[in-house]
């Protein structure tokens, strides 16, 4: 009897909260790392930010401290009826996938993974599509022929920034030499500069005068090496160009803030689950060109980078994604 | 692999084992009174922070130095206080020293920068840069003997400190009356306190020992070795200084050769990545594992025992 009554009792809690979820509007978790990265999770914040001045909707958001605030955070949205739920970062998978599935009414985004459920939306990048456009602009600067890349932790997602980069090296120059290094195999991986700058300097000990880093705040350790060494790199995720003026090639960029913005924008109303990869075709991925790298593209290097896109874009030029089958055709 | 590999990962080896040999000595003097020290990673990590912050805020890398020293420093006398003082427990007040230090520098630094726990990055002049000294581009272009000359000729001040400290701490601990009483104390503080000496004195100098090298450690991460500091860039090394503090048996000379040895192992790990050995691909985890399964094999089999300080966890109460 006290079964029944419990059941009852969850269960119209269950209705209110489905009940209030069309008013309260949007709601953002970002990763660790907080709104103000300068990277990934700043790009989200920017859309959230971009939404809220076109629409004047307000949105929830949580700055995640600790790993275990990731299912909290979520959780706290979906209680109070958010929705759609955004979660920033491949790390929040397994904690949308729970909370997604006991608020089957509520609407999920998670941004950098799959979450394969009928209420979440899983947007994904083709990182590979802009890997490859900076992999070519780095065979076509390096004058050694040897080329650089330096993963943070070693996952299918930076193998797949690895795979099209060495792909559009080779585009490029297919006598070209590539160096692959991931730092480690966790969680600190994204911040160790130290240990990112010692590789950067292994690599350019081996002859690397370009090195690409997809490594979270262990790129800023490479970016500053090959600055140091007289070598070039390449940032990724937010335009990094501007952290060394004319010592950084150019930025592989991942427009997460659009994503953000177009999930906000189309709400509940407009919810559209399943996954959504977005490539150079929806301008979701690109490379970053301004002032700071003006003199290292030559017109040439951008003509040959935007005619490589432009086939891309057509499907004439199909670049491999590495987490397709986890086998990458050139090394 | 080629010879000239070979000189970069020695180089790569003297950068990487800087931190780890300052931090080791501050372990040592800290545990060779008695107070056993967790806290190395935590005060490694408040000093980085500091020493970023100071040196970005007046434009000089020696500003970030003393702020170092000086944070790292207060949260040595938080752990004497604890420790000493109030006869707490050493394990649990070192591994609030860390928890205090990861999430104090996080939050600070967002709250000031609002770089994500990020200080911003400081150019050539608020870093502690290789020693500029005259000749040195024409002596490092000399066939042979300048490459092998630019492993030992090409680093910053710190690096030297560093290594300085070690004969020093050797001398200080061996043959001056301070060194013997100090360790007397991790040995039998009864004995040393019936001779009239304070024991509660004589820890507290080494734990302020143990934080300036601490602080020194901590601003060669963040201003020597990278350009800013960000979040948790410790990476472990204070752990890994204590496992170099077990490993060399509580001693200054073989601490500086097990530190050469980790610091060696960690510059392979970095340069030696998907190299290949007879067809066989080495993986890093096994480079990355390999000072922790020495110490676990050399420690079981080799060196033979490995003997802590007496006293050292023990607090010391007078008996009455």
């Amino acid at each position: 009897m006290l079964k029944t009554l419990l059941g009852a009792a969850a269960l119209s809690t269950l209705m209110m909260s489905a009940a209030l979820a069309a008013d309260v509007g949007p709601a953002i978790v970002f990763d660790i790392g907080g709104k103000f990265d300068k990277s990934f999770n700043e790009s989200m914040f920017n859309g959230a930010e971009k939404f809220k001045k076109e629409t004047s909707v307000a949105y929830g958001e949580f700055e995640i401290a600790t790993e275990a605030q990731r299912e909290e955070a979520i959780r706290n949205f979906a209680d109070k009826g958010y929705s759609p739920i955004i979660a920033a970062g491949f790390a929040q998978a397994a904690a949308v996938e729970k909370v997604a599935k006991e608020y089957p009414d509520l609407k999920f985004a998670i941004v950098d993974m799959v979450v394969d459920l009928p209420n979440v939306e899983s947007i994904v990048f083709n990182e590979h599509e802009g890997s490859y456009l900076v992999g070519m602009a780095a065979a076509m600067a390096s004058k050694s022929g040897k080329v650089g890349f330096v993963g943070g932790m070693d996952i299918p997602l930076i193998h797949k920034f690895a795979c099209g980069y060495a792909q559009g090296v080779k585009a490029a120059n297919k006598d070209a030499t590539i160096f692959q290094n991931m730092t480690g195999d966790t969680g600190a991986a994204w911040n160790d500069p130290v240990k990112g700058g010692e590789i950067t300097k292994g690599q350019m000990a081996k002859g690397a005068d370009v090195v690409y880093a997809a490594a979270g705040a262990t790129g800023l350790g490479v970016l500053q090496a090959a600055a140091d060494g007289g070598a070039l790199s390449i940032g990724v995720d937010a335009n990094q160009n501007y952290l060394h003026p004319g010592k950084v090639l150019t930025s592989m960029m991942k427009r997460v803030d659009v994503a953000v913005y177009n999930t906000m924008k189309d709400g509940v109303a407009g919810f559209k689950p399943g996954i959504h990869a977005l490539g150079l075709k929806e301008d979701g991925v690109g490379y970053a060109m301004d002032d700071n790298n003006k003199a290292l593209m030559t017109a040439d290097m951008t003509a040959k980078i935007e005619a490589a896109k432009a086939d891309i874009i057509s499907g004439k030029l199909e670049v491999h994604d590495y987490m397709a089958d986890n086998k990458c055709p050139v090394e | 692999m080629d010879l000239s590999i070979f000189l970069e990962i020695l180089s790569s080896t003297m950068r990487m084992s800087v931190p780890l040999i300052l931090a080791c000595l501050a372990g040592l003097w800290s545990e060779r009174s008695g107070i056993v020290d967790i806290g190395l990673e935590g005060k490694m990590l408040a000093g980085a922070f500091a020493a970023a912050a100071a040196a970005s805020y007046f434009q000089s890398p020696w500003m970030g130095l003393f702020f170092a020293i000086i944070i790292s420093l207060l949260m040595s006398l938080v752990h004497g206080y604890a420790s000493i003082t109030q006869r707490g427990n050493q394990v649990v007040s070192g591994v609030a020293i860390n928890m205090l230090a990861a999430g104090l520098t996080v939050v600070i630094g967002n709250s000031w920068y609002k770089q994500g726990g990020r200080t911003p990055a400081l150019d050539d002049l608020t870093r502690f840069m290789p020693i500029d000294f005259p000749g040195r581009a024409s002596l490092f272009s000399i066939p042979v003997f300048g490459p092998i000359s630019k492993i030992f000729l090409d680093h910053s001040i710190l690096t030297y400190l560093a290594f300085a400290m070690v004969p020093l701490s050797a001398w200080a601990l061996a043959k001056t009356r301070f060194g013997l009483r100090l360790r007397a104390v991790g040995e039998n503080p009864h004995a040393v306190d019936t001779a009239g000496i304070s024991v509660a004195r004589l820890r507290y100098q080494a734990v302020i020992i143990a934080g300036i090298l601490c602080g020194i450690a901590g601003t060669y991460l963040s201003t020597s070795l990278s350009a800013g500091f960000v979040r948790d860039m410790t990476a472990g090394r204070g752990y890994l200084a204590l496992t170099a503090l077990i490993f060399s048996n509580w001693r200054a000379w073989p601490a500086l050769y097990a530190c050469l040895l980790f610091g060696f192992l960690q510059a392979i790990a970095n340069f030696l990545q998907g190299v290949h050995f007879f067809g066989l691909e080495i993986p890093v985890q096994f480079f990355n594992a390999l000072p922790y399964v020495m110490t676990v094999i050399l420690l079981a089999g080799f060196i033979g025992k490995s003997v802590p300080p007496r006293a050292s966890g023990i607090p010391y109460t007078k008996d009455r």
